[in-house]
């Protein structure tokens, strides 16, 4: 794994922009652009990290960027890669494209699919924060179950969103990409290893990097990193890589911490600890133990062990 | 004196001859997506690729959504690009085209124009491009496939010259031109390359001179950029001019942004775009025989819509008919009448107008139609008052 002696001090992604104190995106940005090894141009779907980085006259990138539209950051990279494979370039400039959880999970799904199945060589990172934050927190595909978001209001029927999350990697791995993972802006060498190894593959890779937004997710600025820790330490977000197919845990959490301690100092899911939601808590927690379940099962990960905090009653 | 100039015919359909033009225009990259009845631009275009005739990358992409925004981040990365669509496909891409032309990407895509759904229908009317009318893109229509292979070779010219940096459509009537065969005379490649020259960017995605494109723009700098493409708009129609005169010199065919026929004396005549000309013109020459004084104004470049031309060629016309293969829904006139209003409002000219929808979704306009059409220009031209100012010809009532 990286080590912080082995990154570069300069700054790609530039001091100066607009995203907001605490911001889990602002962070992967940064992480990012500590990461490339190579000359890099970037596509950035619409969203939170595309409005705040790039108010004109000024922007806040320092290599080539590209914004164009919500769904089309994959197609647009295909574009790129195919004229620079014409140039005869291809292998001296790495592609990233940038896409929210709206613009990678919903929208743009079909612009990415379409992309993999090209197999252009171009990395692709979904920045998760669980909702459309840019137009004030609505539900995508990669909210969780139970969350309250504009969209999916915290009733007093219906508690937060009714559908569980979508599982992004799995449909990129099902399109056969040599490389896929997850990543948490808290384990920065992890994410940044993770950005080495996709960028190197020839082809397309993809990583999913979970990045909370303390105003979507209702918690203090200052904990960010602490709930994007927690998210995986909880075994509410499995970090894993994907590999030429063969799955592979990046952190094995054996002694989970209560799933309540990630769920709790947040407002989206503040609602579902009032006693007549108790079984939509008990669903979400069920959820996030078969997800990881899932995934250590993939990982070939045995036995299948139970969350300990399963058994303890919602509060 | 022109010179004569040989060139080889070949039989091919219009977008036989739109795939060849790409071809001889060594286009760097094609992302395309396929759809009735453009389709057979890119197969052909995919024939070139596989044979090795090409050194193009073709990016078959999964949606006319992606393929435009393949076209605008090759076009960003410097390349020489070509696409093709029709109908849905040109209606699916209706955000992209805004962004290719704010992005101000040269961009050379083909519109086999069809009807739009619903219902749902795969043949010829401009309701797909009159749709997308404002996108901010270059807009020629072609009455032949001999002129959608000219134009698609001048497009390049035209939308990679810095003067312009505009993306450009070159319409050709689906099935009508898209499909039928005709002798098309064919430059040499060698001098379609002299002619194009190499496409040199005036920006683009450089990992040695970073910069950033598609920036948020907000009130106090979007106007500014709006204005620019007016700006860009309005240096078209020279640039326009002197490839066509260039392209004159290697072809011997002459373009412009119009094309009358006996228009000089004409009392009365039928303005159109499109395949449908040609008809007009054999309607117009019959009549011409009869002494009745028409003529026919084929427009070739519908964006920039050529205001000063226009209103010189019917400075001295009594009347005129504007055929309008779309609707306007609720609006006065069609899309074309609209613009030829307003060139009677901006420039005074005193020529009587009336509008005629027709051909709608593939029905056949026929020289009686066409007949009709004259002899109502004629009628009014007489002082007749114009009772239906937007009339359907050739529907049932």
């Amino acid at each position: 794994m990286v080590t912080l002696k082995e990154l570069s001090t300069q700054e790609f992604f530039g001091p100066g922009h607009r995203m907001c104190t605490g911001c889990g995106p602002a962070a992967m940005a940064r992480m990012t652009m500590k990461a490339v090894q190579k000359p890099v141009i970037l596509v950035n779907a619409t969203g939170c990290l595309e409005v705040a980085s790039s108010i004109y006259p000024d922007t806040a990138w320092k290599v080539p960027w590209v914004h164009t539209l919500f769904e089309n950051a994959a197609a647009v990279a295909s574009g790129i890669e195919a004229s620079l494979r014409k140039e005869g370039k291809a292998d001296t400039v790495d592609i990233i494209a940038f896409g929210g959880d709206g613009g990678t999970f919903d929208i743009g799904i079909q612009a990415l699919s379409g992309a993999l199945e090209r197999k252009h060589d171009f990395t692709y990172i979904c920045y998760d924060n669980e909702a459309y934050m840019n137009t004030g927190i609505q539900r995508s595909g990669a909210t969780p179950y139970g969350a309250a978001t504009t969209t999916t209001p915290a009733g007093s029927k219906i508690p937060g969103k009714t559908d569980a999350k979508k599982d992004l990697i799995g449909v990129c791995v099902a399109h056969g990409v040599e490389y896929a993972a997850t990543a948490s802006i808290a384990f920065w060498n992890d994410y940044i290893t993770k950005v080495r190894r996709a960028t190197a593959v020839k082809g397309p890779a993809v990583i999913h990097v979970l990045a909370p937004c303390p105003l979507g997710w209702r918690f203090e600025t200052n904990e960010t990193i602490k709930l994007a820790k927690l998210a995986v330490q909880t075994r509410y977000f499995p970090l894993y890589e994907v590999d030429k197919g063969n799955y592979k845990l990046s952190m094995k959490v054996p002694k989970p911490t209560p799933l309540e301690e990630f769920l709790k100092p947040q407002g989206r899911f503040r609602h579902l600890f009032a006693p007549e939601f108790a079984v939509n808590l008990e669903e979400l927690r069920r959820q996030v133990e078969a997800n990881w379940n899932r995934i250590a099962q993939l990982c070939g990960e045995t036995p299948i062990q139970t969350s300990p905090s399963s058994s303890q009653p919602a509060s | 004196m022109t010179k004569t100039i040989s060139q080889k015919i070949i039989g091919m359909n219009g977008d036989e001859a739109v795939a060849f033009a790409a071809k001889q225009a060594q286009v760097d990259v094609v992302a395309a997506y396929p759809i009735t009845p453009q389709t057979i631009i890119v197969e052909r275009f995919s024939d070139y690729v596989a044979n090795g005739e090409v050194d193009t990358q073709y990016v078959c992409v999964e949606s006319e959504h992606s393929a435009l925004s393949a076209c605008v981040g090759s076009s960003l990365a410097g390349s020489r690009v070509f696409t093709a669509t029709s109908s849905q496909g040109l209606a699916l891409m209706h955000e992209v085209l805004y962004l290719a032309s704010g992005l101000r990407t040269p961009i050379v895509m083909a519109v086999a124009n069809r009807a739009l759904s619903a219902p749902i229908n795969i043949h010829n009317d401009h309701s797909d491009m009159m749709g997308s009318r404002d996108c901010g893109w270059i807009q020629i229509y072609a009455e032949n496939a001999q002129e959608a292979y000219d134009w698609t070779i001048q497009a390049f010219r035209i939308g990679e010259d810095h003067k312009v940096s505009l993306p450009v459509t070159v319409n050709l009537d689906g099935f009508t031109i898209s499909h039928a065969m005709e002798g098309v005379a064919v430059l040499e490649e060698n001098e379609v390359s002299s002619f194009l020259g190499k496409r040199e960017p005036m920006y683009k995605l450089d990992t040695k001179n970073p910069m950033t494109f598609g920036a948020l723009t907000l009130p106090d700098y979007y106007s500014e950029f709006k204005r620019q493409q007016v700006e860009a708009m309005k240096n078209a129609p020279p640039v326009i001019a002197s490839v066509a005169n260039e392209f004159h010199k290697i072809s011997n065919r002459q373009y412009s942004n119009l094309s009358g026929f006996n228009m000089d004396d004409a009392d009365a005549a039928v303005i159109c775009m499109g395949s449908v000309a040609g008809t007009a013109r054999t309607v117009a020459a019959k009549l011409r025989k009869q002494g009745k004084r028409v003529g026919v104004l084929k427009l070739w470049q519908y964006r920039p819509f050529p205001t000063e031309e226009v209103a010189e060629a019917l400075s001295k016309v009594k009347s005129v008919g504007v055929i309008d293969r779309a609707v306007s829904f609720g609006a006065p006139y069609g899309a074309l009448c609209s613009d030829i209003a307003s060139t009677k409002v901006l420039t005074g000219i005193q020529t009587k107008i009336f509008n005629v929808i027709c051909g709608l979704g593939g029905r056949d306009v026929k020289p009686s139609d066409i007949e009709g059409m004259f002899e109502r220009a004629l009628r009014h031209a007489e002082g007749a008052p114009i009772d239906d100012p937007l009339a359907f010809v050739g529907v049932r009532s």
